[in-house]
């Protein structure tokens, strides 16, 4: 049997596009609703031709109105059809805290499996260019915490297309985070419809130095340490874990038994993260075998600035990255 | 209108067992048999059914933390319903919901919460299913006059009638969100007046009054079914008993808020009483029918609380894992 090699290139933005395209196209049960659906200046080229292909019945637009509109994405799950909630900027999902969490979180527990809800939460990190406080956050670590979430997060174009079918496939709601800045990363993207399990991580590099873990749009500038790292003859295994929960804690656990090193790096806050949550992985399961303390790199515990001389000192970047990895193997 | 006495039995017959599940938990939460939260529907029983007599299998409800009554109506099972606020793993929600989310998807009635409010934009995004199967269903939302204080209620009102949705926004009216008056809580104390504000049927309806209910409703119902929802009901109500649980709440006890008088005046509007005199007037049932209808509810009722308590509530690391996703 021979592989066939995929060469058809797309970008992280049409690559969600292909997914909504081609799922709703299988199944006339699937409605997409959230602000911004007809306009590229909400959600960049992830809905391009969706109102044309599937009408505004199923493709809808919507008043601010972030609780009601998800809390009816809920609904429609409820009602033997599936939905996918886009909320193009994730600060303005607070709102529709409560159907996320209250009610579809908990809805198939609570009702001892009479119903579950097949629903797909879908909010954009939008942030830089002196947006400030609330254009800027990335919420993930606050959806991992709640039972009956599970929270993707795809770092390149082939996961952003395989992990949305996975979203809309599966029972249950899922919470599918991506981040504006990633828009323009094109990958290797087959062009039939495909699935990348929830649960599992992307080895993006094998190494032996040290395992970097990597969440979201940090996989990018991790990629982009490793390859000057490599100059250095530092030899990094990059994690892409795609899925915050549930972990692929079996990858976690079997890179850093090689490696014996860790470093963490969140394009969220520190306190309370995903970060913390890792760390605390790797330290109950590898603590024997570290030859350091498992380090991490997040946003500091501070609400992010307009000013880009402040953004850049906030946000993490590749520099960063190498500091810290060159610390680490001091 | 004209009531087939077919119709009009059924009126009385559930809201009759309604009225005897509700009152049947009492004695068991004072014996701390029942221990989850319970919020008796004593007193408002014409609201759901009088909604409920109008509505299809194909129709979904959503419910709120005071949903036996629409359970039932909508033919949620009675022994199911039971079970579960006893906590038992034979109940609709196997013990995972007590009172508070009693669910039974196989009749239409898809879930309740006692998040205030929380349940509104699921009924809105049943009756956007509705609208988009075009299978001419219709979606009833039931919640309290508490409701009306949070914004949801009206980005949904404001929506359903933006796509001219099938949905019937039910406000159970009882003049007390928890310990607060009405008039304490709102600058208006008709909601019914606020839903006319977005270009909608709108009405009020002496909640007591199980044909008014059920006029109201049938006029509502075509309006949708005709793609041309949605439709408010304000069913004005009284609970007769309190917020949760047996105590009524009333001044001068510990929990210290409803006027005695207050109290007395309702119970002049009971509407189960009410109804069974003008039943009688009319000569559809006569009072031994009655009498009968009530001790065969009775028995039945109390004869599933005995079988119930002999069954064991769900407990052990393997069910308390159950049901966090679905496979």
């Amino acid at each position: 049997m021979s592989l066939k090699i995929n060469e058809r290139k797309l970008n992280y933005g049409l690559a969600i596009n292909e997914a909504l395209s081609q799922m709703m196209e299988c199944d006339k049960g699937i409605i997409l609703i959230g602000q911004g659906v007809k306009s590229p200046w909400y959600v960049g080229q992830t809905c391009k031709d969706l109102v044309a292909k599937f009408g505004e019945d199923r493709v809808i637009d919507t008043p601010v109105s972030e609780n009601a509109m998800t809390g009816a994405a809920v609904g429609v799950a409820l009602s033997g059809m599936k939905a996918i909630a886009v909320h193009p900027r994730i600060d303005f999902l607070l709102y529709a805290i409560d159907p996320i969490i209250n009610e579809a979180a908990n809805w198939y527990y609570m009702n001892g499996g009479k119903l579950s809800v097949p629903v797909v939460f879908w909010p954009i990190i939008n942030r830089g260019g002196e947006q400030g406080a609330q254009h800027s956050q990335a919420l993930h670590a606050m959806f991992a915490h709640i039972p009956g979430l599970k929270v993707v997060m795809p770092a390149d174009a082939y996961s952003a297309k395989g992990l949305m079918v996975s979203a809309i496939r599966d029972p249950n709601p899922v919470v599918y985070i991506d981040d504006r800045w990633l828009y323009g990363e094109i990958s290797d993207v087959p062009e039939e419809i495909y699935d990348v399990p929830i649960g599992k991580a992307r080895l993006v590099a094998e190494g032996e130095d040290i395992t970097v873990i990597a969440v979201s749009y940090m996989v990018k500038e991790a990629e982009l340490a490793l390859y000057e790292l490599k100059e250095l003859d530092i030899r990094v295994e990059l994690i892409d874990i795609r899925t915050v929960k549930p972990l692929d804690v079996e990858s976690i656990i079997k890179s850093v038994s090689k490696t014996k090193k860790a470093l963490v790096v969140d394009c969220g806050w520190k306190s309370f993260g995903i970060s913390s949550e890792i760390s605390s992985i790797i330290n109950e399961n590898c603590f024997d075998l570290l030859k350091h303390p498992v380090r991490r790199l997040a946003l500091p515990d501070c609400p992010a600035p307009a000013s880009s001389e402040l953004e850049k000192e906030y946000y993490i970047s590749k520099k960063d990255i190498i500091r810290e990895i060159r610390n680490i193997l001091r | 209108m004209a009531y087939s006495v077919k119709t009009l039995k059924l009126l009385y017959q559930m809201m009759l067992r309604i009225r005897i599940c509700e009152e049947s938990f009492i004695e068991p939460i004072l014996n701390r048999e029942i221990l989850c939260p319970v919020h008796l529907y004593t007193g408002e029983e014409a609201v759901a059914v009088g909604v409920c007599a109008n509505l299809e299998k194909k129709d979904k409800i959503f419910g709120s933390h005071r949903s036996h009554g629409h359970y039932l109506a909508k033919g949620g099972d009675l022994k199911e319903l039971i079970a579960e606020v006893y906590c038992r793993g034979n109940g609709c929600s196997r013990g995972r919901g007590g009172s508070m989310h009693v669910i039974s998807p196989e009749t239409g009635m898809l879930g309740s919460a006692p998040i205030v409010g929380g349940t509104i934009s699921l009924a809105l995004g049943a009756s956007l299913a509705c609208s988009i199967q075009n299978d001419q269903s219709v979606a009833v939302s039931f919640f309290g006059d508490g409701a009306s204080g949070e914004g949801v209620l009206w980005e949904c009102v404001n929506f359903a009638s933006l796509k001219k949705l099938p949905i019937i926004f039910v406000c159970e009216n009882n003049f007390y969100s928890t310990h607060m008056p009405i008039d304490e809580i709102r600058a208006n104390r008709n909601i019914y007046e606020a839903a006319k504000a977005f270009d909608i049927f709108s009405k009020q309806a002496d909640g007591n009054n199980v044909l008014e209910v059920y006029d109201i409703t049938k006029m509502a119902v075509d309006i949708c079914r005709r793609g041309e929802g949605p439709c408010f009901i304000e069913a004005r109500t009284y609970r007769m008993r309190g917020h949760v649980g047996p105590d009524d709440n009333i001044q001068g006890s510990h929990t210290d808020i409803r006027p005695k008088k207050e109290i007395e005046i309702w119970a002049m509007k009971d509407p189960i009483t009410n109804f069974e005199e003008y039943l009688i007037a009319n000569c559809i049932v006569d009072s031994e029918e009655l009498t009968a209808v009530k001790e065969r509810e009775k028995e039945l009722i109390s004869a599933l609380h005995v079988e119930i308590k002999s069954t064991n509530k769900p407990g052990g690391k393997e069910e308390l894992y159950k049901y966090v996703f679905k496979d």
